[in-house]
């Protein structure tokens, strides 16, 4: 069948791909954690992102990879504000309606880049896209080599946030012991915009990862989410570790399928497992058992 | 240094406090006392601002007290909920370091000592989630907290709910304790008897405001007093 070099190659490029997968996931998965919702926007948003990306690059030649820090910073106050004078507002402590709040955030945003852009698909010019490493028998590809790291290291960040710093502790108090966080003088609707913010703010990173090897649409973004949800589903609803972890599972998993059952089923094996999970660990590889 | 007048609060429409009066004095032991949905629990989360004041005032220190919860806080007004409401996903040490999350920031780590010695327990469990502790573990971990932001006055909801007697004693001893080094305290108990031994005044809350207050020795001498009550508390069980 397919030598070993060929099968090792896939695995590594799906592993590659996968930690960008995680980054997305990881807001995705931060924010159920701490404020119990799903927020439909984050594929829209990834979407806004990476038109930003694409137009910093194309419109004002700036290097994809020197976006990534601004743009993180614009869209956590993006995110920030969102939460704090939007959604929260908005969904009055039903979760229900923060449903239809983020839901309607995203038909809106995805309408809005439809009217500007309409459906053409746009990618990067230059060819950064086909930059490969040779790594032993293995050809990778840069950009996406680049991806991985940027990736694992905004991981890092994320979890040293969460386990070192202050607001990193309240937002896990406020995920579990709301009552108690606001006793222990933790401002609720803060720290949920902060987390939102920080959700975005992945995002942003993630857009910036992702252009040099793939294209911007309207709707691109919705792509990712559905594969970031698979993966919030498997590394369990909320855990950081998780949403890693499961983002290199999918990676692998997509990229072999590809190998093994051609490209457009590739993605057929992430739904499978998706199914899987539910079947078999409905609380996921990290999740806490409900 | 917490004056009550006529405070009236509740949930939404709902009134459970109703033109309540109540005074602590710095450094006494005030005790709250009625039997179970009288509105005890309602009082405290209003005095901490996890609930409005719907009529009356509360002024703490000679000032008025309003605003969010956090404000509160750092006031000094610390409240120790009734059900501990712990972070239980968090270790031992992070519930303690999240009390000084706003108020006594820059002593954290000496006041996090003063707790190790306080409460020795503490200190052996202090990588543990806090989930996992034992009843009397979490109420302990759930006072640290509290003290951890340095209170002027310590509202105590339930301390000694669900423990053992032996460990009943353990923390009226500590309340004693804390009293004995200046610690205002406000105690809403169950513990009859007990609490009006530790305490200096109570109020006997019924109907949403108070029926009855005094001296505590006076009120644990007054017959009518103790069956009225104990007879509600009997008949609850
Ligand atoms: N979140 C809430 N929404 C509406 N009503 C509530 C709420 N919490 C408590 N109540 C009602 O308010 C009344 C007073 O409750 P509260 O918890 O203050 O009583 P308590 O005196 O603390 O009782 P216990 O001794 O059992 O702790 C009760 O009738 C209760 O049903
Ligand atoms: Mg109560």
């Amino acid at each position: 069948m397919y030598s070993p070099a060929i099968i090792a190659e896939a695995m590594v490029n799906g592993l590659l791909t996968g930690a960008v997968y995680a980054l997305v996931a990881l807001g995705l998965t931060l924010v159920y954690g701490v404020l119990h919702i799903i927020n439909f926007a984050h594929g829209a948003l990834l979407t806004c992102a990476m038109f930003a990306v694409w137009g910093l690059s194309e419109g004002l030649g700036v290097n994809v990879y020197f976006t990534i820090v601004p743009l993180a910073v614009v869209m956590f106050g993006v995110g920030y504000a969102l939460q704090y004078w939007l959604i929260g507002p908005a969904s009055r402590g039903e979760d229900s309606n923060t449903l239809l709040v983020t839901l309607g955030l995203s038909i809106a945003i995805e309408n809005a880049l439809l009217a500007v852009f309409h459906s053409d698909t746009r990618t990067l010019s230059g060819d950064a896209a086909f930059d490969v490493v040779e790594l032993g028998p293995m050809l990778l590809s840069r950009p996406r080599l680049i991806g991985f790291g940027v990736s694992l290291l905004v991981a890092l960040v994320l979890w040293l946030l969460l386990t070192r710093t202050d607001a990193g502790k309240a937002m896990r108090a406020v995920a579990k012991e709301p009552m108690g966080a606001r006793l222990a003088g933790i401002d609720v609707r803060h720290i949920f915009a902060l987390t939102f913010g920080i959700g975005c703010a992945c995002l942003a990173v993630a857009a910036g990862l992702l252009l040099p090897t793939f294209y911007v649409t309207p709707r691109v973004g919705n792509a990712f989410v559905l594969v970031a949800f698979t993966i919030v589903v498997l590394g369990g609803m909320g855990s950081v570790p998780g949403a890693l972890i499961g983002g290199l599972l999918i990676g692998m998993v997509e990229s072999l399928g590809g190998l093994l059952f051609g490209e457009s089923l590739g993605q057929g094996g992430i739904f499978v497992i998706f199914i899987l999970v539910l079947l078999l660990r409905p609380q996921g590889l990290f999740g806490a058992r409900a | 240094m917490l004056e009550v007048r006529g405070l009236s609060a509740g949930y939404g429409p709902t009134q459970i406090i109703r033109g309540l009066d109540l005074d602590v004095a710095p450094g006494k032991i005030v005790a709250v006392l009625g039997a179970n949905g009288v509105g005890k629990t309602t009082l405290n989360k209003t005095l901490s601002g996890l609930l409005p004041i719907q009529a009356g005032d509360i002024r703490f220190e000679g000032q008025p007290l309003g605003g969010d919860a956090a404000d509160i806080l750092e006031r000094g007004l610390v409240h120790v909920p009734e059900g501990r409401k712990i972070f239980p996903n968090m270790t031992v040490r992070e519930n303690l370091e999240l009390g000084s999350y706003r108020r006594a920031k820059v002593r954290r780590a000496a006041n996090l000592e003063k707790m190790f010695v306080q409460f020795p327990r503490l200190r052996e469990r202090s990588t543990q989630r806090a989930g996992t502790l034992s009843g009397g573990e979490q109420q302990m971990l759930a006072i640290g907290r509290g003290l951890m932001a340095e209170p002027r006055l310590l509202i105590l909801d339930e301390p000694s709910l669900g423990l053992s007697p032996l460990l009943v004693e353990e923390m009226f001893a500590l309340i004693r304790r804390l009293n004995a080094e200046g610690q205002a305290i406000l105690l809403v108990e169950q513990n009859v008897v007990q609490s009006l031994e530790v305490a200096d005044t109570a109020y006997i809350i019924e109907n949403g405001s108070c029926s009855l207050s005094g001296p505590a020795s006076e009120l644990a001498g007054n017959p009518a007093v103790l069956s009225a009550y104990l007879g509600l508390e009997i008949g609850d069980a």
